[in-house]
């Protein structure tokens, strides 16, 4: 299933049933999910905090490059192995 | 920021021993909680309150069955505007086209539903409710339906075992994301059962092979949780991920417990959310701290390099097989008491007996 499909183009969303949330006891970012939660590392919480389901990967990729001054093709490649990763994980959908 | 490593990740709400089925392998407590000694509303609201407060992200209604609460719809509408995630753990025979619609408008997160086969017959003579297959699989139709997450969990046993592939089968064309294949815990009405449940190791090592191949096949569409029965391993599980770490139980009648089978553990008070804060409990409560951390472990646990991995396996194990909870859990091969589990696979009859039922009316003197 890895690296199906994914293109700038593709509208990217929370699967039904997970969400991004501010663990405020624990001063973190945790993913909720179906009977888990678990802690995005730093790098993939920005990435999921774009997630709204209206913004494309590559709209994502050129927020995020500019945001840390980074080269967009640096950023894309991390972008689509992490989105691809949360995909087969049924964290996020492709639209 | 003192310990809040320590703060409670996940809530199980045990609302109700209340429940149209029997199963024999049920993880209630033998004595099950008559109706009248139930939480209120109110008292559970404050229970949600209070858990959402000190760090809790996950509540699991539980039960019993949890839709014979008619008062279901508010806690979770309540615990969903604290921002808790909110499962649901049912038999789904109560679930339809009336109750569901109500759960999902009050923001219903996640259900996990449970079948007890997926041979129909076996099914209803092990639930003991006539007709309960297909009320679950018109429940579980209803949730893919929607769109709502659903887990399916098949509890397995020795009957059942050989059942597993057709299982995950059921599990994709009914449209589950996930799926429990969880051996019996033999706690309570498992353990009062387990010469009837107890599969053979030739069963297990089906029910591995059969777990692994549909792993490969269903990536990406189904992820399978595959629990193994202790008595079979080498070292013991990390129960609840350590006592008193992550996780709080509630019963019925609002006592509060580290885990559903702890209720057996001898000589000690258990703490109640009617006459105690939840917070005090969790940091105070002798319940709570006897077996927390590494203080309480008796050789070999002591000097183990796993003491901080498994955290000394199971309690109600180790009492359940030691006669003692603060012994080394007996499922792990270093423990002192590891011939007693031995002892249970090598006297297996080869005839399993017929079931001890989980009859509700047990626990009442209420009539209807």
């Amino acid at each position: 299933m890895t690296g199906t499909g994914l293109t700038d183009d593709s509208i990217i969303r929370f699967a039904r049933g997970v969400r991004l949330q501010h663990d405020r006891v624990r001063e973190r970012w945790i993913i909720q999910a179906p009977e888990r939660a678990f802690i995005p590392d730093p790098i993939a919480a920005e990435v999921l905090k774009l997630v709204d389901g209206t913004r494309t990967l590559g709209q994502i990729v050129s927020e995020l490059a500019s945001r840390f001054a980074a080269p967009v093709d640096v950023i894309g490649r991390d972008v689509h192995v992490m989105v691809s990763d949360l995909t087969t994980r049924q964290v996020l959908v492709v639209s | 920021m003192t310990d809040t490593l320590l703060s409670p990740m996940s809530l199980l709400a045990e609302l109700t021993h209340r429940c149209p089925l029997q199963c024999p392998y049920c993880s209630n407590p033998l004595a099950l909680e008559p109706r009248r000694n139930e939480l209120s509303t109110a008292e559970w609201i404050s229970v949600l309150d209070q858990a959402a407060e000190m760090g809790v992200l996950q509540v699991h209604f539980s039960g019993g069955e949890p839709m014979s609460r008619p008062d279901l719809p508010d806690l979770i509408r309540h615990a969903v505007g604290l921002g808790l995630y909110t499962n649901l753990i049912t038999s789904g025979v109560l679930l339809n086209e009336k109750t569901f619609p109500v759960l999902v408008e009050a923001g219903l997160d996640h259900v996990q539903l449970s079948f007890q086969d997926i041979d129909t017959a076996n099914a209803e003579h092990v639930g003991g409710m006539k007709g309960a297959q297909a009320r679950k699989i018109e429940a579980a139709r209803l949730i893919a339906a929607d769109g709502m997450p659903l887990t399916l969990n098949f509890v397995i046993y020795r009957e059942n075992a050989c059942r597993v592939p057709r299982m995950l089968e059921a599990a994709v064309a009914m449209g589950a994301r996930r799926v429990e294949i969880a051996h019996t815990q033999y706690y309570g009405w498992g353990l009062a059962n387990r010469a009837a449940l107890m599969p053979t190791p030739a069963q297990l090592e089906q029910t591995t092979q059969a777990v692994e191949a549909a792993r490969k096949e269903y990536e990406g569409r189904l992820s399978i949780d595959y629990v193994t029965p202790d008595y079979y391993a080498d070292r013991p599980k990390p129960c609840m991920g350590g006592w008193g770490r992550r996780f709080i139980n509630i019963s019925p009648s609002g006592r509060v417990l580290p885990c559903h089978a702890a209720e057996t553990i001898p000589n000690v008070t258990f703490p109640d959310v009617r006459t105690d804060t939840l917070e005090h409990i969790w940091r105070e409560a002798p319940l709570f701290t006897m077996f927390r951390g590494t203080d309480w472990m008796p050789q070999p646990c002591r000097s183990c390099d796993q003491r901080e991995k498994d955290w000394g396996g199971c309690r109600c194990q180790a009492l359940a097989l030691a006669g003692n909870a603060a012994a080394t859990d007996p499922v792990c091969s270093r423990a002192p008491d590891h011939g007693r589990v031995l002892e249970v696979l090598e006297t297996l009859p080869v005839e399993p007996p017929p079931f001890r039922y989980r009859r509700y009316t047990r626990a009442t003197d209420e009539v209807g």
